[in-house]
């Protein structure tokens, strides 16, 4: 039982980090209407970051908190030179596109800091509380904390500010919200900025848990995908769910599985797009798409 | 000189130039020609699924290794000829495709893109669990064909001719299908899915089918590699392949064979030349070209025939000429089709596919 509960707590944090990538496609899908391929090496370029500023001698918490604020202002970047010139076009041009991104990060990490792979500092101290005869890693509750805090505060931006307002009004109707003032491709910048400190954040609390290395993101891509795919690709709320069951069967099934041990652990979120897709492609909390001739 | 004379004189000139390597270069170069050819069976079949049916898979690296895998294991532990390890390959991957276009293709291209991505990313893992037929990360030894005694060849180059003739039935085969019935009911679902399905083409069974004949060709070229190479391991099927398709096709040009050849050629000599410079430029080369491509083309890389096509004088028929006005679709594989019309005129709103 002890076991048990703690597989369920350090799924629920890796399911809160694959939530951090989710919620960064869910923003970057509902404003612009892509699926941001490259949104996890995005993540992977500015976790190298973060350790080049770490390697640098700068303490770990300011060069996380540096990390993220570079990447807000890499991803406005990107999407102001970049996917503004695609926007509204086709979906496989756009696919095609942000994979050429997911492609040119890969390999220019590779290029600048090689294709090895090193340790990353955890930003939580490694020991364990005991909670009611059950022993917890402080870094699985941290991790938790983050998250929630981070939705929070999202929920904070887009309910009770006005900007947050604007960013709903032009990702729901870009049309109408410019005649009523909304500054839309402003709005859609500030998305792709605060999906890559999300994605920036994912990124800082995985690596600890793996190596960092080019192809980090990888596998956490597909995680974050089918915690997407499973909330719904248009759902915040949605993607934190997403994340946490797609965290926790991943878990409970590496462990208590045989045949699917640590190997084949990736299979569990393919199986669940497959299986959400087929059965619900709006996902659980996502809205249903109509076609029109 | 009219149309089809003179596509026969550049199809001759373009097998006397095949044929002829073999003798021109050393081993070395033969063997990258060899993988040309390889790579141009596998582009030509994603393209038939992206540049034709408009669906797109990241994940034809996948049917690439699982048909190299078949072809391995064949060959190795059931002493199966090697020939006759290519049909059984491609049957293969066009069940795998089929079983799994069944669920993959009732979705929207954005969802496929998605799960087939998933595949390519899954599929060196699968590999490695199951070493004990597949030999995990050791990865295969296998036996290359041999020549028979009675031809005055060496390896490379019978294998080279050999490879040749696969690939020439396979762009054969392709040709014939595009014409066929499959081959335009296809091209009525991307230019218009609710328009097609009212003329009474079964979505989900058309775009399944040629995502199954896509993956046979991915298959195919699989069985092709381990002839080639003579050895498979899981290294060799990662992401990067199922990207290098991808950019060979944008690079060479969607629903053209000739870009099939152009991309392979892209997709052998790229790497060879980029690891000297950086063992990351090659990549670096492919995101920028599939960026490069999408901005200098905003039709996106479906527009790049239609803009040739538009750039290049030829005759036309008084049909043609009608397709013209409603909005010109060029490329040699782009002609006549009533279906294609049909779809064309009533799914000018567009409702999904490529063109809109």
């Amino acid at each position: 039982m002890e076991r048990f509960i703690q597989v369920l707590v350090d799924g629920i944090a890796t399911g809160s980090i694959y939530a951090a990538l989710a919620l960064a496609l869910v923003f970057i899908f509902r404003s612009t209407g892509i699926v941001n391929f490259a949104q996890g090496e995005m993540a992977m370029f500015s976790t190298f970051v973060a350790w080049g500023l770490y390697e640098a001698g700068v303490p770990l918490a300011l060069a996380v908190l540096t990390t993220l604020v570079l990447s807000f202002v890499a991803g406005m970047v990107i999407e102001r030179g970049l996917i503004r010139h695609f926007e509204g076009g086709e979906v496989l041009t756009l696919v095609i596109v942000t994979l050429g991104l997911f492609i040119l990060l890969n390999s220019l990490a590779g290029w600048i800091w090689g294709f090895g792979n090193r340790g990353f500092p955890s930003l939580f101290s490694d020991e364990a509380v005991t909670l009611g005869g059950v022993r917890l890693s402080i870094e699985s509750l941290g991790i938790v904390a983050v998250l929630l805090a981070v939705v929070g505060l999202l929920f904070l931006l887009f309910q009770r500010t006005k900007i947050g307002l604007a960013m709903r009004a032009a990702a729901l109707n870009p049309d109408a919200s410019a005649l009523v003032g909304v500054r839309v491709g402003n709005m859609l910048m500030l998305g792709w900025g605060l999906a890559a400190m999300l994605g920036a954040l994912a990124g800082v609390l995985v690596a600890p848990r793996l190596f960092l290395d080019v192809n980090l993101m990888g596998a956490v891509l597909i995680y974050a995908f089918a915690a997407a795919a499973l909330g719904g690709f248009d759902s915040a709320i949605g993607a934190v769910v997403g994340g946490w069951v797609i965290g926790v069967s991943e878990n409970l099934a590496g462990t208590y599985v045989d045949f699917i041990g640590a190997d084949l652990k990736i299979l569990v979120p393919l199986a669940i797009i497959f299986v959400v897709l087929l059965v619900r492609p709006a996902g659980l909390f996502g809205t249903r798409e109509v076609a029109r001739a | 000189m009219n149309e089809s004379r003179r596509r026969l004189l550049l199809l001759g000139g373009l097998a006397v130039v095949a044929l002829l390597i073999p003798f021109l270069f050393g081993p070395y170069r033969v063997g990258q020609f060899t993988m040309v050819l390889v790579f141009a069976v596998a582009v030509l079949g994603l393209n038939l699924l992206i540049g034709y049916s408009g669906q797109i898979s990241l994940g034809h690296g996948a049917f690439f290794a699982l048909g190299a895998y078949t072809a391995a294991l064949l060959i190795e532990k059931a002493g199966v000829p090697h020939l006759l390890s290519v049909p059984a390959a491609a049957a293969v991957c066009f069940a795998a495709g089929f079983l799994f276009g069944v669920p993959a293709l009732r979705l929207h291209g954005l969802y496929l893109a998605l799960v087939t991505l998933g595949l390519a990313i899954a599929l060196p893992q699968l590999i490695k669990r199951f070493d004990g037929l597949t030999e995990g990360t050791q990865g295969l030894t296998v036996d290359q064909p041999a020549p028979p005694g009675w031809l005055p060849l060496a390896d490379d180059q019978f294998i080279y001719l050999l490879i040749l003739a696969v690939t020439a039935l396979m762009f054969l085969l392709a040709w014939n299908l595009t014409r066929g019935q499959l081959g335009r009911a296809v091209k009525a679902v991307r230019d218009g899915e609710i328009a097609a399905s009212t003329l009474g083409v079964d979505l989900a069974a058309t775009k399944t089918k040629m995502f199954a004949v896509s993956a046979a060709y991915a298959g195919v070229a699989g069985a092709l590699y381990v002839f080639a190479i003579a050895f498979v391991a899981p290294e060799a099927f990662t992401l990067a392949i199922s990207f290098a398709f991808l950019a060979a096709i944008v690079v060479g040009g969607l629903a053209t064979i000739s870009g099939a050849l152009f991309g392979a050629l892209f997709i052998e000599f790229v790497p060879v030349y980029a690891s000297d410079v950086n063992e990351a430029l090659t990549g670096v080369v492919y995101g920028g070209v599939l960026i490069a491509f999408m901005w200098v083309l905003p039709e996106g890389a479906a527009g790049l025939p239609r803009r040739l096509s538009r750039l290049a004088p030829r005759r036309r028929t008084p049909n043609e000429q009608q397709e013209k006005r409603d909005g010109p679709r060029g490329g040699e594989w782009h002609d006549e089709e009533d279906a294609d019309r049909l779809a064309g005129a009533a799914g000018r709103t567009g409702a999904g596919g490529v063109r809109t």
